[in-house]
């Protein structure tokens, strides 16, 4: 018994040094958002000095003159839209087909199954000029693009757990006069609450950090978002403010870890159901 | 019952369906036409036959870009698989901490790929300037790059994917095998890897269609710096499309060609674990 006591000590030790590894990068980033922007490629792994501090004039500027709050705001917005509405439609379209045996249900789930192995770069130029001329590219049309493109993995999951709901509870509150609506709000959904949280958690993970679907949907000139922000920051500008992206990628980071930390527990989970049943 | 819900059509399908229509059907279609045209908005479209795709394999960058993607894909996948494979043995045992080290091999995929890029290009930047080079100088340098990259964001999650597999081997199973007298490295080849083939094959799936999808990554590290020898599929796609007009046809074939091969790789990948699955 000894020795394994002593065998678990080393591997909490050895793992506690390679979980600071996994890390460190960010950990990085963070120092370097301090510093002075000549400083950042000169020296990327020192402490910043008195020489090279810098405050938080770099945060400033990232928020200043590259909007970067704005750009979290929408981000935030579309995130949040996109998940709502593709929870509720998705959810309500997979009941519907699992209940209903029709040609027309069969064939919309196989074309769901198989929108989910396209590659983005298959329709993204098209995505685009129907995004275009139907006015889609606003952050509200974006929803219905994002509910349109992510229908796929969102039906394919709820169907897996309609299946493994028993018939006979939706029948007892139909037989007690309840309306499908009804039915499907107070019965069904209350049952389902673990798959909400497994496809809500996927599909932010996806919307939240996707740069190319926005970056060819939206007006550029309006709307960007964070992932939008950071690559104009690099890409548009003579010179690069690499003080200005350090701070804007701790902005961009931040978030995710306050979601994370919060929800971790669920992340996990989702992560695990939604790969079993892919 | 189904007739009542039946008159329903309208509230529980009618919005996905038609989001679905306009976000993916008509685009899909509209792409394999449009791949057998030339245009550069569809008003203008004439069809011109294959031409698009002889162009598309014609053009050297297009088909440097598919190596590099397949060499890039196989070397991720092993790469991932098989330290997200350890650790996932290695947090499973008896251990102090085991929750805290999940969640930290985890985190990074939360991480947007943008973002990740940017991250890592100073780090590399930074190593390789001791050297007085740096990472757009060569096509290697962003290749190996990319695969510690793509390493870090996805070993925890298909980290998370082998520790649910783990943990749902029944552990009857497991002792026959240790009465039976099993040594650790016998368990491991023959019941434990076994016993994992569905995870195994879903982890592998995800990680070589990943491989192939890369385009974020790309992007933000390299951006096919040097002279795109460092550029992948997607982005070769993506900037034949936006780089120069009068392309669109030609970029438009190439998604075509792209399409069908991450398609049949997941298949033949698919297939060729699936049929290594033990009944439980």
């Amino acid at each position: 018994m000894k020795k394994k006591n002593k065998l678990s000590m080393v591997g909490t030790g050895v793992f506690t040094i390679l979980g600071l590894v996994y890390i460190a990068p960010i950990l990085i980033v963070l120092m370097n958002s301090f510093k002075k922007k000549v400083y950042i490629n000169k020296e990327p792994f020192t402490l910043p000095t008195e020489k090279t501090w810098n405050s938080i004039e770099n945060y400033l500027t990232a928020i200043d003159k590259y909007e970067l709050l704005s750009a979290v705001g929408w981000t935030v917005f579309i995130t949040v839209a996109s998940v709502l509405v593709i929870l509720i439609c998705t959810s309500m379209c997979a009941w519907y087909i699992t209940r209903v045996k029709s040609g027309f249900t069969k064939v919309l789930y196989l074309l769901c199954v198989f929108s989910m192995v396209v590659p983005f770069q298959m329709v993204m130029f098209t995505l685009s000029l129907v995004a275009d001329r139907t006015g889609l590219n606003t952050p509200w049309g974006i929803v219905i693009i994002y509910l349109g493109f992510g229908a796929g993995l969102a039906v394919f999951m709820f169907c897996g757990f309609v299946k493994s709901i028993p018939l006979e509870i939706e029948e007892a509150a139909m037989i007690d006069g309840c309306t499908p609506l009804r039915t499907f709000f107070s019965v069904v959904l209350p049952i389902m609450k673990p798959t909400y949280i497994s496809v809500g958690i996927l599909e932010t993970m996806w919307i939240w950090n996707d740069f190319l679907l926005p970056y060819l949907v939206l007006d550029l000139n309006k709307y960007k978002t964070i992932s939008i922000a950071i690559q104009y920051m690099k890409g548009s500008y003579g010179r690069v403010d690499m003080g200005a992206i350090m701070a804007a990628l701790i902005l961009a980071v931040i978030p995710v870890i306050i979601f994370y930390l919060s929800c971790q527990k669920h992340i996990i989970k989702g992560v695990a159901a939604g790969a079993v049943k892919g | 019952m189904e007739k009542a819900i039946r008159r329903y059509m309208p509230i529980f399908v009618l919005p996905t369906f038609c989001a679905f229509i306009l976000g993916f059907i008509v685009p899909f279609i509209m792409g394999i036409w449009l791949s057998f045209c030339e245009f550069t908005t569809v008003t203008d479209a004439k069809f011109v036959g294959i031409s698009n795709y002889v162009e598309a394999f014609k053009d050297t960058i297009f088909r440097h870009s598919f190596w590099y993607t397949a060499l890039f894909a196989v070397v991720s996948l092993v790469v991932i698989n098989v330290i997200a494979f350890a650790l996932a043995l290695a947090l499973t045992q008896k251990m102090r901490g085991t929750n805290i080290f999940r969640t930290i091999f985890f985190m990074p995929n939360l991480i947007g790929g943008i973002v990740l890029g940017y991250i890592w290009q100073l780090i590399f930047n930074g190593i390789l300037a001791k050297y007085s080079t740096a990472l757009g100088l060569n096509e290697w340098y962003g290749f190996w790059g990319l695969v510690i990259l793509v390493s870090w964001q996805q070993i925890g999650y298909m980290m998370i994917i082998y520790i649910a597999g783990l943990q749902s081997i029944p552990g009857d199973v497991m002792e026959a095998a240790q009465i039976d007298g099993a040594s650790g490295i016998q368990r491991l080849f023959r019941v434990t890897i076994p016993m994992m083939m569905p995870s195994i094959t879903i982890c592998m799936f995800l990680s070589i269609t990943n491989g192939f999808k890369l385009f974020d990554q790309n992007l933000s590290l390299t951006a096919g710096e040097p002279s795109k020898m460092s550029e992948m599929m997607a982005l070769n796609i993506f900037n034949t499309f936006y780089g120069r007009t009068g392309w669109e046809g030609v970029g438009q074939a190439k998604a075509v060609i792209f399409f069908v091969i991450v398609v049949a790789i997941g298949m033949i990948q698919l297939r060729a674990t699936r049929s290594k699955e033990v009944q439980q």
